[in-house]
């Protein structure tokens, strides 16, 4: 919210006018009511290895991130460039290979990926369209430029908090959103439809789409139901399915009935037993061959990780140039290959002051944060390091920018990211804004939900 | 529908409804409890009614000696025993949890809130006058549940499978309650009044049917009277006839392909208790007649899920 002079930017100054006058004692009241709300409406996330039932909040903070328009039509710009390059990176490597073999990605960094799906090679999907829903995680860098911190093609999460969020807000001041033009959101759900729909298998006239979940223990399963009911679509598992001569059918009341698309949110490895993992209980046997026989879609495609690896991402500035020609909108953050004997060199001569990160890890686990590390710690990751060099990236603590956000002992500023939700379909849509995630703790970087981060209303602005 | 959706909802509704007749036969326990009466004649209302729900021997298992409060407790909040009012509570909100997509929103809700409500006031509950505050809260809850399904829910299969559930729960509960008071219904005992008027009057409390009694015959109370009053009427909310007769619309309104005996057997039950004659049961005996209308009611619910919720084979 403030620049780096200590003044107020120029979006934030009507809301911070309004904040400066409401009671401390009201919006303790307000930050109470957002709680049981959360609470009584169920939207929580199950918490791994904890007693049966136990379920609990996200952190949400009542305080906004606001985003100007004209910042947040450039990033959008970006990020639609992106995602069709990485939509066509995929399409590639499972079809001719021409960026591997123009020598722009190394071959063995794609081949040799354990995300790498061999099953995918020569298969055709709907629309050369691989990852239909992408989460992009956006920080700004020590310039106040947007950069881009990681892709998420997979089963990227959280949407669901954004819709919430925004409801959540409207409810506890709605006085807000009268003074300000705020971008709405809430056609997230149709826009997903539309877009699922759009990538059925060819010659299906009315496709049926559902929702596949590992079930009601699995930690995102609230927002596996909230989607499914708001697209008012059937949320199966995968015991609710089947397949019979290369068709998926839904287990119902009435006999069977046939799926034509599938948002699974569960990961490749467990879709289809006989496939991959064989003690997969979630997924369906024989998935793969009705997917490869053209009769299912499968959203996100099977094989995407191959492209958000954290090995790849140094490249896909390169994949932009390669397959649109275009010069990048929204850059990278920088980032060095421990893989390679320079970068080595010089991030083991700077570590106190740089962040690891292993390039298969995700929940930010698995990653070393020099400034934030003792010496002991950084010793220790250091021969990690040595030992497996091609295991780790390494990128500069960025500052992360900061908005100010309820502390235990009031406002207080708190590092912040941007997941904006990219959906591919016959075009390419992103719902104003994302999910800002903030990291609680005092000077922490890490805002991932596991780790204690919460969540904020996002907002754009329309001029 | 999906199936095990259907299977989540038929459950939801069937626990919710438990809870609520738990919830009412220890509410009608509770007052006699506060009145001066023999705490023997309690105590054995009490033996019969666990005998008559098969719960005595989860019961027997903690404790040694029936006393109103450990009944008490041991029926409304006891976290270990499955049939508790808590734990029915707890499993009408997971099975809700696993579907709620299918559910409103507003029903979600006020299963969810019911349960975080449950939990902590268990938590809280420090001294006997309490049961009567919990169950009485209980039915409240039950009594908002169903207003809240009926006046939110779609007309759909959904829909139709929760008063499925309900329906079966509320039949099964009646005529458990029935047995519970089988001496007093043996043949030849028709003619007098009420052996113990203590007992018959926990039972029709328990059943919201005590006022009714009172409208509808304006006699003292008789058990062969109550016990026509809940089997064959027809507007008793609670009767079997009244039961059979909703669990059999209802079913007939999810029809498939595979479900016509289990509709026929469904209609059987209810056209047995329609033209149904007090004379005739009596004759062959209330106890006879009770026991068989339970194997018929398990019949039924197993045919429902073999048809409908878990569907043998692709």
């Amino acid at each position: 919210m403030a620049a780096r002079t200590g003044e107020e930017r120029a979006h934030y100054k009507r809301y911070a006018e309004w904040l400066a006058n409401q009671p401390p004692a009201e919006l303790a009241q307000k930050r109470a009511e957002a709680d049981a709300l959360f609470h009584r409406v169920g939207i929580t996330f199950a918490v791994y290895g904890q007693e049966e039932g136990t379920e609990r909040l996200i952190p949400f903070d009542i305080v906004p991130r606001v985003l100007p328009s004209d910042e947040w039509l450039r990033l959008e710009t970006g990020l639609k460039q992106r995602v069709r390059a990485l939509n066509a990176f995929i399409h590639d490597i499972y079809h001719d290979q021409e960026i591997l073999k123009s020598g722009i990605v190394p071959a063995e960094q794609v081949l040799c990926n354990p995300q790498y799906r061999p099953e995918m090679q020569g298969i055709d999907v709907p629309g050369g369209i691989y990852a239909h829903i992408a989460g992009i995680d956006i920080v700004r860098d020590d310039a106040g430029e947007f950069r881009v911190l990681e892709d998420n093609l997979r089963v990227p999460s959280g949407v669901s908090y954004m819709l919430e969020n925004r409801k959540m807000m409207m409810r506890l001041f709605p006085e807000l959103f009268s003074s300000h033009r705020i971008a709405p959101v809430d056609h997230y759900p149709d826009v997903l439809l539309e877009n699922l729909r759009s990538v059925a298998p060819t010659g299906v006239v009315d496709p049926s789409v559902a929702v596949l979940t590992p079930g009601a223990n699995n930690s995102a399963y609230f927002e596996h139901a909230f989607l499914a009911q708001q697209m008012g679509v059937e949320l199966v598992e995968g015991q609710d399915l089947f397949v019979r001569d290369e068709s998926v059918f839904m287990r119902t009341t009435q006999g069977p009935q046939r799926v034509d698309v599938i948002y699974r949110r569960i990961d490749d490895d467990f879709l289809d037993p006989l496939a991959f993992r064989p003690d997969s209980m979630l997924g369906v046997p024989g998935l793969l061959a009705a997917y490869r026989a053209g009769r299912i879609t499968i959203a996100n495609a099977i094989g995407t990780g191959v492209a958000d690896d954290k090995s790849i991402y140094p490249f896909v500035p390169e994949m932009i140039r390669f397959y649109l020609g275009q010069t990048p909108i929204v850059a990278n953050v920088h980032t060095w290959q421990l893989r390679r004997k320079v970068d080595l060199d010089y991030v083991l001569a700077h570590l106190p002051e740089l962040v690891v990160k292993e390039v298969h890890g995700a929940g930010g686990y698995g990653m070393l944060i020099g400034p934030a590390s003792t010496k002991a710690e950084i010793e220790d990751f250091r021969k990690q390091i040595i030992a497996t060099p091609e295991r780790y990236i390494a990128q500069p603590t960025l500052a992360l920018s900061t908005c100010p956000t309820f502390a235990e002992k009031g406002l207080a500023p708190r590092h912040i990211d941007l997941r904006p939700f990219v959906l591919s379909g016959r075009d390419i849509t992103i719902v104003p804004g994302g999910l800002t995630r903030v990291a609680l703790r005092e000077g922490s970087l890490i805002v991932n939900s596991s780790q204690g981060g919460g969540t904020k209303d996002t907002w754009v602005l329309e001029s | 529908m999906l199936s095990r959706t259907a299977d989540h909802l038929y459950w939801m509704s069937r626990y919710i409804e438990r809870a609520e007749s738990l919830a009412r036969l220890v509410d009608a326990h509770y007052r006699m409890s506060l009145l001066p009466h023999s705490v023997d004649a309690l105590e054995a209302s009490l033996r019969s009614t666990m005998v008559a729900l098969r719960v005595d021997h989860a019961y027997n298992k903690k404790r040694d000696k029936i006393t109103p409060r450990a009944v008490f407790d041991f029926l409304t909040i006891d976290k270990e025993f499955s049939g508790s009012i808590l734990n029915c509570l707890r499993s009408a909100r997971e099975n809700a949890r696993a579907v709620r997509g299918s559910l409103t929103s507003e029903l979600w809700e006020t299963l969810n809130a019911t349960w975080l409500e449950a939990r902590s006031m268990t938590a809280r509950r420090a001294n006997a006058t309490d049961t009567g505050q919990f169950v009485e809260w209980v039915k409240e809850r039950s009594h908002l549940t169903r207003g809240v399904t009926i006046g939110t829910m779609l007309r759909d299969e959904a829909f139709y499978f929760t008063r499925i559930g309900a329906f079966l729960e509320r039949g099964d509960s009646t005529a458990r309650l029935l047995t519970a008071h089988q001496d007093d219904l043996k043949p030849g005992a028709d003619a007098g009044e009420v052996p113990d008027p203590f007992e018959w009057s926990v039972l029709l409390r328990a059943l919201s049917a005590f006022e009714i009694y009172r409208r509808v015959y304006r006699n003292v109370i008789t058990p062969i009277k109550v016990a026509e009053m809940l089997i064959l009427r027809d507007d008793i909310p609670r009767s079997l006839l009244r039961c059979s007769k909703e669990v059999y619309g209802n079913l007939k309104s999810v029809s498939n392909d595979q479900s016509q005996e289990t509709e026929r057997r469904a209609g059987e039950i209810h056209a047995h208790l329609h033209f149904g004659r007090m004379e005739d049961i009596t004759r062959d005996g209330i106890s006879a007649f009770l026991a068989q209308y339970l194997d018929r009611l398990s019949d039924l619910g197993n045919r429902i899920s073999s048809d409908f919720l878990v569907p043998v084979g692709a």
